[in-house]
C-alpha cells in the first residue's frame, strides 16, 4: 500500500495478504485454501478497483503462513495473485503464485464419461498449458480448459 | 510400463513395443506353451466384446492358464451398485491378472492404481485399447517386414475412431506417412495433425477413397457409424461412399494389405475377402499371439 492511500481492508500485524485475486474467484480461493475451516482472523474485500484485473479481491489472514504447495493450489483460479507476508505490520516477503505441473482435486474433469465423474475418485491432472491453464486428465486423457473449468 | 499393467499404448517405448512384437512372433511359431499353467486370469467385461474377450480367452487356454470372469455386468455385484474399486480388490484375490473392458473412460488407469495384480486394459470407453493397437502393429510388421517409413491410409471415421488415433500415435514413432480418407464431418481431429506437424511427419487428407491407393502400404478401414452424424441425411450421403471394393485394389502395390479392426458392416465389400490383399481375418488371429505376448510380459514370464 502506498502512503496516503486509504486502506479498504484493515491492516494486520502478522500474517498473509493475498492480493490480485479476480473478484469473481474470491470464494473459490477461500474454499481451496480451506479458510472457512480455520479460526484465524480473516478480513477480505471484493470488487476493489484494479488496473490489471478490473475488479480484484484481497484476503488478509492473521497469523497464517502458507506452504508453497498450498499457495500453488490457487493458481488455476488466481494465477496473478501475489502474497505479502506480514510481520509486525511490514511486508517482509512477497510471493507469486506458480501454476504447478500437476493438480489433484480442486477441478472437475470436463468429460462426463470419466471415471472421476462416475465413481468416488479424486481428480488428477497434468498441466499442459500453464499460461492459459489447460489440464489433461490423468485418467480419461481428455483436456479441461479454463472455459470449462468447474471447481469441486 | 508402470506397475506392470498395460493401460495405454503411449506408455510403451518403441523398444518395449518391439519386444512385445518379437515375443508375439515367437508365440506364432509355437502357440502351444504351458507358461500360464499356474495362472488364473480374470476377464472382466463390463460391456460386451466378442473378439477381444474370445481372443484373450483363447490365448489363455492355449498357454495352459485358467479363466474366471464375466462377459457382461448385469449378472454381477456391479448391478447391485458395487464400486469398481471393490470389484477389482475382490477379483484380485481370486486371480493373478485382470483383463478388463469397461465403458467408463479412465477406469483402467484407476483399476491399475488400486489393484495388487496387473491390469490389462481391453478398452475403456472411447479412451484406450492398447492391445488392439499392438495387434495392428504386429500385423503391419508381419505383412510389410518392417514398421519403418510406411505409407498408411486411414479410412472412415477418423474423428471418433479410437483405434485410428492410437495407431497413428504408435506408428508415428516409426516415421510413417499418413493419408486420411474421411467425410468432412469425420476428419482427423486437429490435435493429431498438430502432433504430426510437431514431430515432422507428413500427412494428407482426402475425401475420395478411390484416389492415390496405389501409394498405400496399408489401408486401414474403419466403420462409419450412423450415430456419429447429427444429420441423418449426411450419413445417408456418405454411408456407401467409404466402401472398399475389389476392383479398387487393382493398381495397388502387391505387398499392400487391407486391415480392419472388425466388426465389419459394409465398408469392405465381401468381394475383397478372397483377394490375397485382404488381411483382416488373419489380423484377428494375430490378436491371439499378441495378447499371449502381452500377458507374458506383464506377468514377467518371458
Amino acid at each position: 500500500m502506498k502512503e496516503g492511500k486509504k486502506l479498504s481492508v484493515s491492516a494486520i500485524e502478522n500474517g498473509t495478504v493475498i492480493d490480485h485475486i479476480p473478484s469473481k474467484n474470491l470464494f473459490k480461493v477461500i474454499n481451496i485454501l480451506g479458510l472457512e475451516k480455520i479460526d484465524n482472523l480473516i478480513t477480505f474485500g471484493a470488487n476493489m478497483e484494479s488496473n490489471r484485473l478490473g475488479k480484484k479481491a484481497i484476503i488478509k489472514i492473521a497469523d497464517k503462513f502458507f506452504e508453497r504447495e498450498e499457495i500453488n493450489r490457487i493458481a488455476v483460479v488466481a494465477p496473478l495473485a501475489k502474497l505479502n507476508i506480514i510481520k509486525d505490520y511490514a511486508v517482509v516477503e512477497k510471493q507469486l503464485v506458480e501454476v504447478p505441473n500437476h493438480i489433484e482435486g480442486i477441478i472437475k474433469c470436463v468429460n462426463p464419461k470419466c471415471i472421476t465423474n462416475v465413481e468416488n475418485v479424486k481428480t488428477k491432472f497434468d498441466v499442459i498449458d500453464k499460461k492459459n491453464v489447460s489440464l489433461k486428465c490423468y485418467y480419461c486423457e481428455k483436456i479441461t480448459d479454463q472455459e470449462h473449468m468447474i471447481y469441486l | 510400463m508402470k506397475n506392470k499393467s498395460l493401460v495405454a499404448i503411449n506408455e510403451l517405448s518403441k523398444q518395449e513395443i518391439i519386444k512385445i512384437l518379437d515375443l508375439a512372433e515367437d508365440f506364432e511359431k509355437n502357440p502351444i506353451q504351458d507358461i500360464l499353467s499356474k495362472t488364473i486370469v480374470a476377464t472382466l467385461f463390463f460391456e460386451p466384446s466378442t473378439r477381444t474377450r474370445l481372443s484373450f480367452e483363447s490365448a489363455v487356454n492355449r498357454l495352459g492358464g485358467k479363466i474366471i470372469g464375466f462377459s457382461e455386468a448385469s449378472n454381477t455385484s456391479v448391478s447391485k451398485g458395487e464400486s469398481l474399486k471393490d470389484t477389482i480388490l475382490t477379483v484380485a484375490n481370486y486371480s493373478d491378472l485382470i483383463v478388463m473392458r469397461h465403458p467408463v473412460e479412465g477406469s483402467a488407469r484407476y483399476a491399475s492404481e488400486v489393484s495388487p495384480v496387473p491390469i490389462i486394459n481391453a478398452g475403456d470407453g472411447a479412451n484406450q485399447h492398447p492391445t488392439q493397437t499392438l495387434l495392428d502393429l504386429f500385423s503391419i510388421r508381419k505383412t510389410q517386414g518392417t514398421l519403418e517409413g510406411l505409407n498408411i491410409f486411414l479410412v472412415g471415421d477418423l474423428k471418433y475412431g479410437r483405434t485410428v488415433h492410437s495407431l497413428l500415435m504408435a506408428m508415428s514413432q516409426f516415421g510413417a506417412t499418413f493419408t486420411f480418407v474421411s467425410p468432412q464431418e469425420l476428419q482427423m481431429p486437429a490435435e493429431y495433425k498438430m502432433y504430426l506437424d510437431s514431430v515432422g511427419l507428413k500427412y494428407s487428407q482426402q475425401t475420395d477413397l478411390n484416389q492415390n491407393l496405389n501409394k498405400a502400404d496399408i489401408i486401414y478401414m474403419t466403420r462409419v457409424q450412423r450415430e456419429r452424424f447429427s444429420d441423418p441425411l449426411e450419413y445417408e450421403k456418405v454411408k456407401n461412399v467409404y466402401v472398399l471394393k475389389n476392383k479398387m485394389l487393382e493398381n495397388t502395390k502387391p505387398s499392400m494389405r487391407v486391415l480392419h479392426p472388425l466388426p465389419r458392416v459394409n465398408e469392405i465389400h465381401t468381394d475383397v475377402d478372397s483377394n490375397p490383399k485382404a488381411y483382416y481375418f488373419t489380423q484377428a488371429l494375430n490378436g491371439v499371439y499378441t495378447r499371449m505376448a502381452i500377458m507374458a510380459t506383464v506377468l514377467n514370464l518371458k
